[in-house]
């Protein structure tokens, strides 16, 4: 049983990424989307509650936010609505972290 | 796979109702059925038919009633979320004793239990929100 976990605050705004990340389970995937992305960001004093997170974020929300995919943390994936149904697919429970 | 999907926020006023919109068309073109969308709290505000945003903006609540009529979806708005929203059908004109209704084409008032069969139903229920 896998699960995904959505979130879509920035971690500078609450601690959902913060909550979502250390209850992961290995095998779970962890989607950014909305102003969640802002969590993706290379060195951002948020990356480090990522690591060890397989982690994708919403590539149509890093772009209405100027965000670039060189300022990403590394090992981040970079998905479309298209690639969002995937994980929805792949994960057998979808958690919205709201 | 079968999935339902709720809508927790207005059009205009968080950017879940356009993420619900578009990860739904998405899901539809990859050929997956959706059971229902159910539209909770706030979320009851993209069932108005009086909306009438700028021409140069996107129509939410017309393109949800689109997609329900393009793909015959099932969409739900919240029977007490509705009333307190005053979101209107006739027979909840009728039943409260209003002189108008204003909910949009492809939408229908219901209650919760909705919610809850769409989610036993369904493979998957992905919750938009706040």
């Amino acid at each position: 049983m896998s699960m995904l976990h959505l979130v879509n605050k920035s971690p500078y705004e609450n601690g959902n990424l913060n909550t979502a990340s250390s209850i992961m389970k290995s095998g779970d995937v962890l989607l950014l989307i909305e102003d969640g992305v802002y969590g993706a960001v290379k060195s951002g004093k948020a990356s480090a509650m990522l690591e060890g997170c397989a982690v994708s974020v919403m590539g149509p929300d890093l772009a209405a936010r100027g965000i670039t995919e060189d300022k990403l943390a590394d090992g981040v994936n970079v998905v479309d609505y298209a690639g969002f149904v995937e994980l929805v697919e792949k994960n057998d429970k979808v958690q919205s972290w709201l | 796979m079968k999935l339902t999907i709720q809508v927790n926020e207005g059009p205009y006023q968080h950017q879940s109702a356009d993420s619900a919109y578009f990860f739904a068309k998405a899901a539809l073109e990859k050929g997956h059925e959706i059971y229902r969308i159910f539209f909770y709290h706030d979320g009851v505000n993209n069932g108005t038919r009086l909306t009438t945003p700028p021409q140069d903006d996107r129509n939410v609540v017309a393109r949800w009633s689109e997609l329900a009529q393009e793909h015959d979806i099932d969409m739900v708005l919240c029977v007490a979320a509705a009333q307190r929203r005053g979101i209107v059908d006739d027979g909840e004109a009728e039943r409260n004793g209003k002189d108008a209704t204003n909910m949009a084409p492809g939408f229908r008032i219901s209650g919760l239990g909705q919610l809850i069969e769409g989610g036993v139903q369904s493979d998957r229920l992905v919750v938009f929100g706040d």
